[in-house]
């Protein structure tokens, strides 16, 4: 136990998965069974030990880092093997761990086209050590090789397990699958973003003294004013183009809708539940700490462009004719309620950011994963065509209305927490941030949840209700299979508990956010 | 000492090979012209490095060199056209575009 | 504070002890989980039953009742205050909590859900029978009951949000019961919908007043209230307003009560206890429970006149819509409505204890009324009155039941709401004299015409209903005793429901809604005005008399029978009423004619085409903005870089032909053109 909490035990979460997908690459391509036992074994001790983590962490102390580690790693240029999690990191990094377990799960016979199961698990366990490793990092260079690892399993997924379906582009000449027009979009998109972001964090290197690239040492320096000005500013927009990208926000959001719709399920999921959290976790970790000056400056421009994205999100979610990418656009105003609550600075926005980024990862996954298993079956994803899918499929029509009333903020369910406490953050927001601004952004907040519960029924209606289409009288729909419950139950069981019982979240985030503000901002 | 006379006639045999190297279609000759391309580099060598004493022997040096390599070079681009013609009964450069994007 | 109180309100009802209410009220946070925790029984297990879960549901029920009425006994013995809370997360410096209040107000609330909702789920056992989601229906009616509780026991204001929302949903559910068919669902979502509208300003409310005091209990919220707190009376007018338009949208006052009547897509049972008896009371609840908020001059005192504006038109506009009504639920619709918009008045007047009274006994006889139009509309399998009539011989029993109601909706003496609605009508006049002015005045003579158009109504939807010939194609027969059994309960308290509160006799129910930690503040009489009281009936009576006038008559089809036009002025002539004459003339013709058609015509064309074209514009923004400026307009410039690189590229690749000699041709060219630049350049 010793040496799970002296950085060990962070280090297999990490790890385990590269481990699992080294043995997977050593396996016959024909052995499928072995290999997914293997990628299970190693994501389950994955989640176990992260689970393990929470059962040993110390709630009275979550604004320190735990169970943290700090080895020489590149000497020459100071950058140390430095890992920790703190009440911020903590519930991402079991969505995380838990979110691959279930992808593994429910992957377990809806292996995607072409069918691969090696490869792609190699990928998704690759995928794994890079998400896990981006919320324990503690140094911007370890940040920043976990934050990319994460792209090129996902480039992949898209690329080769994608939609094959061929679009026409505006500015195109030629027809291009959509996979391959969404995978590189996604991959240049986020590369563009993380360039910017490698060199903010190189002019921060350069710049503090001694040099380093450990976060709590740039943050110290950060309070204390060595990054203002002209030079902070900068910086901030660098780190900014790199994260916002990912989260993504109002205008470098266009990746989102095609790199979600054209991914395999499994990558949907992913994508939606943990990889756009990357953008929003590196706000609060990096941006904020580090640029406290900065941040006040950029907070109005961040909640214009958070509320832009509420109302622009579910407008476009009105117009969307196609499941995946409806529910794909939802995440574009949903994580805009998340940095909606991120720019406010205060202790109840980034709290409601916390658990808005967790509800969103556990709903909008799910939803991605009842999506998948509809097109498995109705080999579509036109809403006009489907209709009267609780007549067809009761369990998994019932899951979807589930889940699409919390995704709308229903009280009692997870998604309520995030929206709410953003709201409420922005109508007192950090002193000396512009009122006017902050509570117009509130109303249209407000006024964006209306929207959300419209598309959401609309969309319910269409899909869910109403008598089925003659057109699938023949066809075997089958209701969710023990594999699907399998990795759906949990979930299920996530957005209840912690609509609930929110202290779930906010128990660990709390005092390590009140913390935060208090160091950054004097809050 | 005169070295214009070294540089006409190494300026003749260069202009040769270029002849050569655009012109012949078969493969075996334009290698050959390359060699005599290269032949008229290590006169030009020879030629400076006597006309300027240079106790290095610099130029000397190099054009072993450029003697060297342009043996290993004809040796694989023999190998080369060989296993071409081999594969598809024609030495013809033409004919062969296997380069295009 | 507390002294301007005094000085304010007419008298300070405090109960003489305050009790904290011992074992009882510690657990009374087992009446909102009592419902829910079944209600995932019922979900889970239901279909393996014997009843099929509806055992379950009516077991939560009969729970409620009878520790509401438990609950209700103790507190008219020894008024009981009484709050817990148990923290469920911390944020920042705020506490999330679920808490539960033990007080006048909530018992009150607790009896009224237990025992009409105990009434109408053993009604809906008979009314559903058959149901192809049979045990849906009742978890969901669980989940709703179970809602109503939450949002009633809220000891703060988030947990009454997620009461508030929640029984939306179930409204939602339960409206949209009969998918398969999309106007229900529509109908269902225009009720989500306007919740929701209304709903940004409950949460705006919310936010403004917890944040300005620090918590959002409502016992800190209103001690801050007693206390004067300047901060919070900065923002009381907006905060005041906000939670106003929040509780508009859930009591479906006007602008936002077009849901309302639309929500009779769903079952009956469902309209009788959540769109009549206590989910649409939610907003006059809101009102009671902020009372002394809006009652105080510091604080959102001047919310109150457009709280009294907006409940007098939606009293008597919403009436008059009651009378052009062909389907039955809909004339009960608009009239709960109408009803909801006194008791709104009487909390814009600044009478708590009037509008929970009459909360109170609407809920019984309205309640009622709706059960016995299902059992109409069970016997006959039409909801329009054209093809009822005569159905007093074949169901004599809703016959009576549905009698007593409507007397009762109608404030005939000595029935419920005739002390209710006095109640109210005594409070807008007093308040006409103390601080209400002119508007409380005229408010006061709405309220009366107002009397007038429910007894008008209620006597068209008797006289359709149960007089006449019998003009439907099914063979009409009384509901089986599991329906009229409730149906009779319902018509004894409507009876006797008044009773628990006249004015200088046995004033228990203003004691017992008194029972709060901090004084109100209310405006009512203290004995009954005899005059009021008077007017009151006589207005009823002479609604009845006009209905009877008009309906009463036998004709070849329901239609020509509810055209009062044609052949009714001549008897009247005859018989020379000329009064009758004036009446059509001055009152009748207008009000039923052209001013009803013109209230139905705002109503479709004006606000409902507000909210289509709102619906409409967004769907039309949503192209512009999807196609126009996402597809074509940012995604144009991300997909013309990649395509300008993509031509690039494609042009460049000419040049790589692969032939050996053109690259050595190139090579010799460049290097020939680099010599001639050296020479020339130096």
């Amino acid at each position: 136990m010793e040496m799970f909490d002296g950085g060990w035990g962070l280090s297999l979460i990490v790890f385990l998965p590269l481990v699992g997908a080294g043995l997977v690459l050593l396996l016959p391509k024909r052995q499928e069974s072995a290999a997914k036992a293997i990628a299970l074994l190693f994501t389950l001790g994955s989640l176990g030990a992260s689970v393990l983590a929470v059962v040993r962490f110390d709630f009275d102390a979550t604004e320190q880092f735990q169970f943290g580690t700090d080895l020489s790693w590149i000497s020459a240029i100071g950058s140390r093997y430095h890992i920790g999690i703190d009440g911020i990191s903590m519930p991402l990094l079991v969505l995380s761990t838990l979110m691959t377990v279930l992808a593994i799960v429910y992957s377990w016979n809806h292996w995607p086209e072409p069918h691969n199961p090696k490869a792609f698990l190699v990928l998704l366990l690759l995928l794994a050590t890079g998400m896990n490793g981006t919320f324990v990092a503690l140094d911007l260079v370890l940040f920043f090789i976990f934050f990319e690892l994460v792209l090129l399993p996902m480039y992949f997924m898209i690329g080769i397990w994608g939609d094959r379906t061929k679009i026409r582009l505006p500015g195109f000449r030629r027809e291009v699958e959509t996979r391959l027009y969404a995978s590189i979009k996604f991959f240049l998109f986020t590369l563009f973003g993380s360039a910017f972001m490698l060199l903010g964090f190189l002019a921060l290197y350069f710049k503090s003294d001694p040099h380093t690239f450990d976060m709590a040492r740039l943050a110290e320096a950060g309070q204390m004013g060595l990054f203002d000005g002209t030079f902070g500013a900068w910086v901030f927009a660098a780190l900014f183009l790199g994260f916002a990208v990912k989260v993504p926000m109002w205008p470098l959001h266009t990746w989102l809708p095609d790199a979600h719709t054209a991914a395999p399920t499994v990558g949907s999921v992913l994508l939606a539940a943990i990889l756009l959290k990357l953008g929003s976790y590196g706000f609060i970790r990096i941006s904020l700490p580090i640029l406290p000056q900065q941040a006040q400056d950029w907070a109005p421009v961040i909640a214009v462009l958070a509320v832009i994205a509420i109302i622009y999100g579910s407008l476009a979610c009105l117009a969307q004719t196609d499941l995946k990418r409806l529910i794909a656009f939802s995440s574009v105003g949903h994580m805009g309620f998340v940095m909606l609550g991120i720019s406010t600075l205060t202790d109840v926005g980034i709290n409601a950011a916390v658990i808005g980024m967790v509800a969103h990862g556990v709903i909008t996954g799910m939803l991605f994963f009842l999506a998948g298993s509809m097109q498995h079956r109705y080999h579509t994803r036109e809403i006009a065509r489907l209709g009267g899918n609780m007549k067809l499929m009761p369990v998994i029509g019932g899951l979807l209305a589930f889940t699409a009333m919390a995704s709308l903020g229903l009280p009692g369910l997870a998604g309520f927490w995030g929206e709410f406490m953003a709201l409420l953050g922005s109508f007192n927001p950090l002193d000396g941030l512009s009122l006017t601004v902050f509570r117009s952004a509130m109303v249209a907040g407000a006024i964006g949840t209306v929207l959300t519960a419209g598309y959401m029924l609309w969309m319910l209606q269409r899909v869910n209700l109403g008598e089925p289409s003659d057109e699938w009288s023949g066809h075997d729909l089958h209701d969710a299979d023990g594999f699907e419950l399998a990795a759906w139950v949990p979930l299920v069981v996530a957005i209840f508990a912690i609509g609930v019982f929110p202290k779930i979240v906010f128990g660990a985030t709390n005092d390590a956010v009140s913390e935060l503000v208090r160091r950054a901002f004097g809050g | 000492m005169l070295v214009s006379q070294f540089l006409v006639l190494a300026a003749l045999l260069f202009s040769i090979g270029v002849y050569g190297v655009l012109v012949r279609r078969n493969a075996v000759l334009v290698l050959l012209s390359i060699e005599l391309m290269l032949t008229a580099v290590s006169i030009n060598l020879v030629a400076f490095g006597a006309y300027l004493q240079d106790t290095l022997l610099s130029g000397q040096v190099f054009a072993l060199f450029v003697i060297t390599i342009a043996a290993a070079e004809v040796g694989i681009g023999l190998a080369i056209v060989v296993m071409i013609f081999r594969n598809r009964s024609s030495a013809n450069l033409d004919e062969l575009d296997l380069m295009r994007w | 504070m507390i002294a301007g109180f005094i000085a304010y309100a007419g008298e300070i009802h405090e109960p003489a002890h305050l009790v904290d209410g011992g074992v009882l009220a510690q657990y009374a946070w087992l009446i909102p989980l009592v419902p829910l925790v079944l209600m995932f029984a019922i979900v889970f297990f239901g279909k393996r039953l014997p009843y099929k879960g509806w055992e379950l549901a009516e077991a939560s029920m009969l729970f409620v009742a009878i520790y509401g009425v438990a609950l209700l006994v103790m507190n008219a013995n020894e008024g009981i205050t009484h709050e817990g809370s148990i923290e469920i997360a911390r944020i920042g410096s705020y506490t999330i909590e679920w808490g539960w209040v033990v007080d006048g107000l909530s018992i009150m609330m607790y009896a009224v859900v237990g025992v009409v909702g105990l009434a109408v789920f053993t009604y809906a056992k008979g009314y559903m029978e058959g149901d192809s989601r049979y045990t849906w229906f009742f978890a969901a009616f669980t989940l709703f009951a179970g809602a109503m509780l939450v949002l009633v026991s809220s000891a703060n204001m988030i947990q009454l949000l997620v009461g508030w929302e929640l029984v939306g949903l179930a409204s939602y559910l339960l409206i949209g019961h009969y998918w398969e068919d999309h106007s229900n669902n529509a109908a269902a979502i225009k009720a989500f919908l306007t919740n929701k509208i209304a709903d940004v300003g409950l949460v705006i409310g919310v936010i403004i007043v917890g944040v300005t005091v620090g918590s959002f209990r409502f016992g800190d919220i209103l001690s801050a209230v007693s206390a004067g707190d300047s901060a919070l009376a900065q923002v009381a007018f907006w905060a005041g307003l906000a939670l106003f338009i929040g509780a508009m949208g859930k009591s479906a006052q006007f602008p936002f009560h077009v849901w309302l009547p639309d929500a009779m897509a769903g079952p009956t049972p469902v309209s009788s206890l959540m769109h009549a008896a206590t989910m649409v009371t939610a907003g006059v609840y809101l009102l009671g429970r902020m009372f002394p908020f809006y009652q105080s001059d510091l604080f959102a005192a001047d919310v109150k006149t457009w709280i009294i504006i907006i409940g007098s038109i939606t009293l008597f506009a919403m009436g008059l819509l009651a009378l052009v009504q062909d389907d039955l639920k809909r004339v009960l619709a608009y009239s709960t409505v109408s009803q909801l918009g006194y008791m709104t008045v009487a909390m814009g007047a600044g009478a708590y204890t009037a509008g929970l009274f009459h909360l109170f006994t609407h809920a019984f006889f309205k309640g009622l009324l709706f059960l016995c139009a299902g059992s109409v509309i069970h016997a006959v399998h039409s909801n329009n009155m054209s093809d009822m009539g005569g159905l007093r011989k074949p169901m004599p029993w809703t016959y009576r039941t549905f009698l007593a109601g409507s007397l009762a909706l109608a404030g005939i003496f000595p029935l419920a709401g005739f002390w209710s609605k006095d109640e109210i009508l005594a409070s807008i006049s007093y308040d006409a004299g103390h601080g209400g002015g002119a508007i409380a005045s005229v408010v006061l003579w709405i309220a009366i015409a107002g009397a007038f158009v429910t007894a008008f109504y209620m006597a068209r939807a008797v006289y359709l209903t149960f007089f006449g010939e019998y003009q439907g194609q099914a063979h009409p027969h009384e509901s089986p005793r599991v329906m009229t059994y409730p149906m009779i309960g319902l018509a004894g308290l409507s009876i006797v429901g008044g009773f628990v509160n006249v004015p200088g006799l046995f004033t228990g129910f203003t004691e017992w809604l008194a029972a709060r930690p901090l004084p109100m503040g209310d405006h009512h009489a203290e004995s009954i005005d005899f005059a009021l009281a008077a007017t009151g009936l006589l207005v009823a009576l002479a609604g009845i008399a006009a209905g009877t006038r008009v309906w009463r008559r036998d004709a070849a089809t329901q239609r020509e029978r509810d055209r009062f036009r044609v052949p009714l002025l001549y008897p009247l002539l005859e018989h020379r009423y000329f009064v009758d004459d004036l009446y059509r003339v001055a009152l009748t013709d207008p009000i039923k004619g052209p001013v009803a058609r013109f209230i139905d015509w705002t109503n479709t064309y004006v606000i409902d085409a507000v909210v289509n074209a709102f619906g409409a514009v967004a769907k039309g923004l949503a192209r512009v903005v999807y196609g126009g400026f996402d597809q074509r307009g940012i995604d144009f410039v991300v997909n013309a870089v990649a395509g300008g690189t993509n031509e690039a590229g494609e042009m460049l690749r000419r040049t790589t032909t692969g032939r050996v000699q053109q690259y050595a041709g190139a090579l010799f060219g460049g290097a020939v053109l680099l010599v001639v630049g050296l020479l020339i350049f130096t």
